[in-house]
């Protein structure tokens, strides 16, 4: 099974091409001090605006800051923005999910309709809306992120349960006089894992697309920290004069987006071959 | 038929109600009451900023009293008072601009159709061929492509290097003084980009869904028999299956409203057109709640809306649904 798994994952190209960005990114946002040529935060007012050069191979920002730099930086904070936003949503999405799934009747009901109303919103409105009432910062934008994106998590970890808790291996523990609680997490759970690390795959994806779009807007991640959406709004002020302030960090974005995705379908393929 | 409307409408009674709840929980969401955060983070709201906004919400009762006030004002489309210095009704903020949103939106909705359906149901009848694998490319580009970057670099290069489009705006400077032919020209030059981004977003998705849809009717039974009845590949593609391959996208195109929607944010702020989605852009940046909760609440009723409409096609164009 679990060799199968590798056999059936490793001939899918466009998944290895996928974890080969995935883990790049790691390696670059875990040596980011070491790999930076300079300090992402250093000014320096006699260099600025440069265009891509030997000294600054992605040219520099409007307060002489080192583009490249930055980036390095900012691989690291989209990374944690990914992982924790979708930690929120998996946690939410999963108990809720377990919850209407196991439980069924009203528990399902009311988790279910609650989903449909929370689907009515734009997302992205709902997630302005609450940033126009807590501040803008790092840690809320993931909160807000994960506080939002949990519906689709839900959906998924009910309809998985419903056809879980039917199983033999499930009336066995009930059995053994096993609780609730323990049915719920210790025996369905680990056998939902697949179809939530899928989710969960493609939505560290999401989040890093709505957290450059945040800080693109001014209203994500907040400068001096760097991020790859805040060097952008860099790159609309100066949409003129600077088209590598636009250029390289929408790239980083598109690279990174893509290899989650890649890895989420290819992991998706090689968990369950019917799918396909 | 009116049955179904029937059960449709009343569905959607309970929906409204957990929207207005939402919008209600997201305001008080605020550490201490809301007047509280103006005072204390926002040095920029004045006393009268505070007691306009006790007035609005009622913050001197308890919490579903305040609640059931609220409700009730909203029934009337009465959103209070914007906090901004010309302290319009927020409905009036809204209304004005809300064709300018729904304009963009039905136009992008369209162009997606228009595009997605062929290139869906191309490379489905050519499976694995050329056209498929760049279709599939495509989607996944499409998936993964941070469509305001997209915008940039289209602003660069057709806005600053080739000088075609303008990039900013819904109309020029001198537009007044244009003729009619001239001044709509001029309007349909300013919204090329916005439209094409707009829709951009949608495409992969929608192509990939139609493709999947039509591989699934293919194989059916009633193509085969098509087939064997001797109809040529033409009518079996064209008139069987992408009739019925068709049906779903009416559901799928209500889903991609609130994304739409949402959407709108960014693109009239990064191209300054003056609509729904600015508005909502810039009072969140000045922390106007009347207006950032007015728009919420809209935007959830559009969306809403959107999938009573597919729904309702949906179950016009195919009798089936009527009577499940």
């Amino acid at each position: 099974m679990r060799s199968d798994f590798w056999r059936r994952f490793l001939e899918n190209r466009m998944a290895v091409a996928g974890s080969v960005v995935v883990l790049a990114l790691f390696v670059v946002s875990l040596f980011a001090p070491w790999l930076a040529p300079y300090d992402p935060s250093a000014i320096d007012l006699d260099r600025v605006l440069m265009p891509p050069s030997g000294d600054h191979w992605l040219g520099t920002d409007p307060l002489g800051r080192d583009v490249l730099s930055r980036m390095i930086w900012g691989a690291r904070i989209s990374l944690k923005v990914g992982f924790i936003a979708t930690g929120i949503a998996i946690l939410i999405g999963a108990v809720l999910g377990a919850m209407a799934g196991y439980y069924g009747g009203w528990t399902d009901a009311l988790i279910m309709r609650f989903v449909d109303i929370m689907l009515c919103f734009p997302a992205f409105f709902l997630i302005l809306a609450v940033i126009a009432v807590l501040e803008p910062s790092i840690w809320n934008i993931m909160l807000i992120i994960g506080v939002t994106g949990w519906m689709g998590i839900t959906r998924l970890v009910r309809a998985d349960f419903i056809s879980l808790k039917e199983r033999d291996f499930v009336l066995a523990a009930r059995v053994i006089g096993a609780s609730d609680l323990r049915i719920i997490f210790v025996h369905i759970l680990p056998n939902a894992m697949a179809s939530i690390l899928v989710a969960a795959t493609l939505g560290v994806a999401g989040a890093i697309l709505t957290e450059s779009a945040l800080s693109f807007l001014g209203i994500g991640v907040q400068p001096p920290t760097p991020s790859w959406g805040n060097i952008l709004t860099a790159g609309k002020d100066n949409i003129d004069i600077a088209w590598w302030l636009s250029l390289y960090p929408g790239l980083a974005i598109l690279v990174t987006v893509l290899g989650y995705n890649l890895l989420g379908e290819g992991l998706r393929d090689a968990l369950d071959p019917r799918l396909r | 038929m009116l049955i179904y409307l029937g059960k449709r409408l009343l569905f959607m009674a309970p929906m409204l109600v957990g929207i207005t709840i939402i919008c209600f929980a997201v305001m008080h969401l605020a550490p201490g009451s809301p007047t509280d955060l103006q005072t204390q983070m926002n040095p920029r709201a004045s006393a009268e900023a505070k007691e306009r906004l006790r007035a609005l919400y009622d913050l001197d009762k308890p919490l579903t009293q305040q609640y059931w006030l609220w409700v009730k004002k909203l029934a009337v489309l009465d959103l209070g008072r914007s906090f901004s210095p010309d302290r319009r009704p927020v409905s009036d903020k809204i209304l004005e601009r809300l064709p300018i949103t729904i304009t963009l939106n039905v136009l992008s909705l369209l162009l997606i159709v228009a595009i997605a359906i062929p290139i869906g149901v191309l490379a489905a009848v050519h499976q694995d061929a050329w056209f498929d694998r760049a279709t599939s490319v495509f989607v996944f580009i499409g998936f993964a492509m941070p469509t305001f970057w997209l915008a940039l670099l289209l602003m660069i290069l057709f806005g600053i290097h080739l000088g075609w489009l303008p990039i900013s705006g819904i109309r020029s400077l001198n537009a007044e003084y244009m003729r009619p032919a001239a001044a709509f020209w001029d309007l349909i030059r300013h919204l090329i980009l916005p439209v094409l981004l707009s829709a951009f977003g949608g495409l992969a998705g929608l192509s990939r869904y139609m493709r999947a849809n039509m591989l699934e009717v293919i194989r059916q039974d009633y193509i085969m028999t098509a087939r064997a009845k001797g109809l040529s590949e033409r009518t079996v593609i064209y008139r069987h299956a992408l009739r019925n391959a068709l049906l779903p996208v009416i559901t799928i195109l209500g889903l991609s409203v609130p994304g739409l929607i949402g959407g709108s944010v960014i693109f009239e702020t990064i191209f300054a057109i003056p609509g729904m989605g600015q508005l909502f852009y810039m009072s969140v940046m000045a922390r106007d709640y009347p207006v950032v909760m007015g728009i919420l609440f809209i935007g959830a009723v559009l969306t809403l809306l959107g999938n009573l409409i597919a729904d309702v096609s949906y179950a016009l164009a195919d009798p089936r649904i009527r009577v499940a």
